[in-house]
């Protein structure tokens, strides 16, 4: 870790009201990020990966928390500096015809990303526009195209070029791929790769797919029920899961198997994730923990340090003969 | 092996739009035996939902077989009249589609939605039917079953709603379940769960599964057989095992090479380039020879039939055996 990262989190948390009841959507999520990294974030729905993502960006409030872009307090801005500071953070979604105007062609949509920004002159705008698409893959012809008239693949690399337009430095991607065809889903995830190493962009990757994430991620927050509750480089985690969710999470990952021996037998965890305007004691996760003992039930678990830079909230990593059989399985 | 359960025979649906038709099935041809999973795999606009619905008489209004038989216990389904379908539909062939909230009635308890099914088809009696929900909704793992019988579908998750809908193909214990895509929209563990499940009632059962996925990690680890679609054809077909060992069609293994798996990571992945076309046209070549690395002028002019390659496995593609020698 850098003493200066790109994005530095500090407890951040926020609660809903939903039908009178608080629902702590994020509570206490802590992370930093430095240039040209990745942070993935994965969970199930309901685990407050989105709801992250738009705190970072103050699209939402936090109720708590600070952040630190490029060393200034976002928490403390005012809305005009904010709305400045915004072409450096750009987000894109899972469904890019969300956040197109039906109405606008696609060449449109992009210069008019710029324009809001003041960023150069109508004819320098237009030229950056035909340069982005056909550094996201597209024809040129397609900035004369309709929303309506793109493939999903097509529009995704749209929301790409007009995310990038600005210049950004973070991009937090939203399931950009989740709603492609897997053959489509690869080329667009290569793109960002690409765009990664080309203009150091800082990402947050936020998908359910572990799979994605592991590829694309330096770093790996995994989220439940708006807890972190394990964290550490990608690598580090898929060889070493440590908390019984990430764990869940890996098992249910269907891969193609490599021998016919090797297909996975379908083993399923107890329960369902709780509602989250009822949160279980102690530890969140512990109605469908295989090892829940009373210790679980009523003390929430805090972050324990399981090696450098790799972190669960799991009562059972305090002791290193309990990690050593979990990393053994 | 006996007479297979289901037989669909040289299936062709077009679909008309303002403009043009859009070929969509183009001469399918596969059957599926008792107690089979099969899983039929592709992308958006392969056919594999088209020909599966077109069977059983869900095409969409602006959709028209224009040929082919499907055979179900010695029928063919596509001569039946909408109320003969219907019968067979709920009764001998239970339906699970990707969306349950498409398929339960919003304003209904769903304990009268399960039995709803099993009255209308005069598979049991009034008292019959409601201690057989009741069973049911434990079958399918819904905690306290009485209570939750009188409970709305929006009250429910989407891994719960999911669990009812099965609830409902499954009520009076059809034969043969067509499953599409029925955990797309599910989180993993939450696919776990439904998998496990259905996996637990084909063995009690003996009950049929034809699981339509665009999930090669779910068809190859729970089905018994595997067919590839691509244009509305078959392009591979072959028992999983076989599949697993020696898929040898340039768009499987295309497919195959281009999924991110676990364990990726640092690793080149190959995506097939371009995007599948829309087919507006009788096809006058095979339909992936725009996308394939092997392509020659054959591929162009001639369609690909579907024809034996091994043991247990068949494919469409006329360069397989040279495919074969580069990739092994």
């Amino acid at each position: 870790m850098s003493d200066n990262p790109l994005l530095r989190v500090e407890n951040i948390s926020k609660t809903f009201r939903v039908q009178g009841k608080k629902l702590h959507a994020i509570e206490n999520v802590s992370f930093t990020l430095e240039a040209g990294k990745t942070l993935g974030l994965v969970g199930e729905s309901g685990s407050g990966k989105s709801t992250l993502g738009r705190l970072v960006l103050r699209l939402l409030e936090s109720d708590k928390g600070k952040i630190f872009f490029d060393g200034a307090d976002l928490s403390k801005m005012s809305k005009e500096k904010l709305r400045a500071l915004r072409r450096d953070m750009q987000i894109i979604f899972q469904d890019p015809k969300a956040s197109l105007s039906p109405r606008m062609t696609v060449g449109d949509a992009i210069e008019d990303a710029m324009a809001i920004h003041k960023i150069g002159t109508k004819a320098s705008r237009r030229a950056r526009m035909t340069e982005l698409l056909e550094r996201v893959g597209l024809p040129s012809e397609i900035q004369y195209a309709y929303p309506h008239e793109l493939s999903g693949g097509q529009l995704q690399r749209v929301g790409i070029a007009r995310a990038l337009s600005l210049n950004p430095k973070l991009i937090i991607c939203d399931e950009p791929v989740s709603a492609l065809d897997v053959s489509i889903q690869v080329q667009v995830i290569q793109l960002l790769r690409d765009l990664q190493q080309e203009f150091n962009l800082t990402y947050i990757f936020i998908s359910h797919n572990l799979a994605v994430v592991e590829y694309l991620s330096d770093e790996i927050a995994v989220l439940y029920l708006g807890e972190v509750v394990e964290q550490a480089p990608a690598d580090e985690l898929f060889k070493t899961p440590t908390h019984p969710y990430t764990q869940v999470l890996l098992d249910s990952i269907l891969k193609i198997p490599e021998t016919p021996e090797m297909k996975q037998q379908m083993v399923s965890i107890q329960g369902e994730v709780p509602s989250p305007l009822n949160p279980p004691s102690g530890c969140t996760f512990h109605p469908r923990c295989p090892y829940a003992d009373d210790h679980c039930r009523s003390v929430k678990p805090v972050q324990s340090l399981v090696a450098d830079g790799h972190v669960a909230a799991c009562h059972r990593v305090k002791e290193p003969q309990d990690l050593l059989l979990l990393n053994a399985k | 092996m006996g007479e297979p359960l289901l037989s669909i025979d040289d299936l062709h649906v077009k679909f008309s739009r303002s403009e043009d038709e859009v070929y969509a099935v183009n001469g399918v041809s596969f059957t599926i035996d008792a107690n089979e999973a099969l899983g039929i795999v592709g992308e958006s606009g392969s056919g594999k939902s088209v020909t599966l619905m077109s069977a059983i008489g869900l095409l969409r209004e602006n959709g028209k077989i224009t040929s082919g038989t499907a055979n179900f216990q010695g029928q063919n389904l596509l001569k039946l009249r909408p109320k003969q379908l219907e019968d067979i539909r709920g009764r001998d062939i239970g339906v699970v589609f990707q969306d349950p909230m498409t398929s339960l009635n919003p304003i209904m308890r769903i304990g009268d939605q399960i039995m709803e099914a099993m009255l209308t088809h005069h598979y049991a009696g009034r008292k019959e039917a409601f201690e057989r929900t009741l069973q049911l909704l434990h079958e399918m793992g819904i905690p306290d079953p009485k209570s939750r019988f009188k409970s709305y579908p929006h009250e429910f998750s989407g891994g719960m709603r999911q669990r009812i809908m099965i609830a409902i193909a499954l009520a009076c214990e059809p034969q043969l379940l067509i499953a599409d895509e029925p955990t797309t929209a599910l989180d993993v563990t939450v696919q776990m769960q439904i998998l496990a499940l259905l996996q637990d009632l084909r063995r009690k059962r003996g009950m049929s599964v034809v699981m339509v996925t665009h999930d090669f990690g779910l068809a190859t680890n729970f089905c018994d057989n595997i067919i590839v679609m691509y244009g509305g054809q078959i392009m591979e077909k072959a028992t999983t095992d076989q599949f697993i060992r020696e898929a040898a069609h340039p768009y499987s293994l295309g497919l195959k090479r281009s999924i991110i798996e676990v364990g990726h990571k640092g690793k080149e992945i190959l995506p097939i380039p371009k995007t599948a076309k829309t087919l507006t046209a009788a096809l006058t070549g095979c339909p992936f020879a725009d996308r394939c690395n092997y392509t020659t002028d054959r591929c162009r002019q001639e369609v690909p039939q579907l024809r034996a390659f091994g043991t247990n496995h068949e494919l469409a593609c006329h360069h397989a055996e040279e495919v074969a020698c580069y990739v092994r």
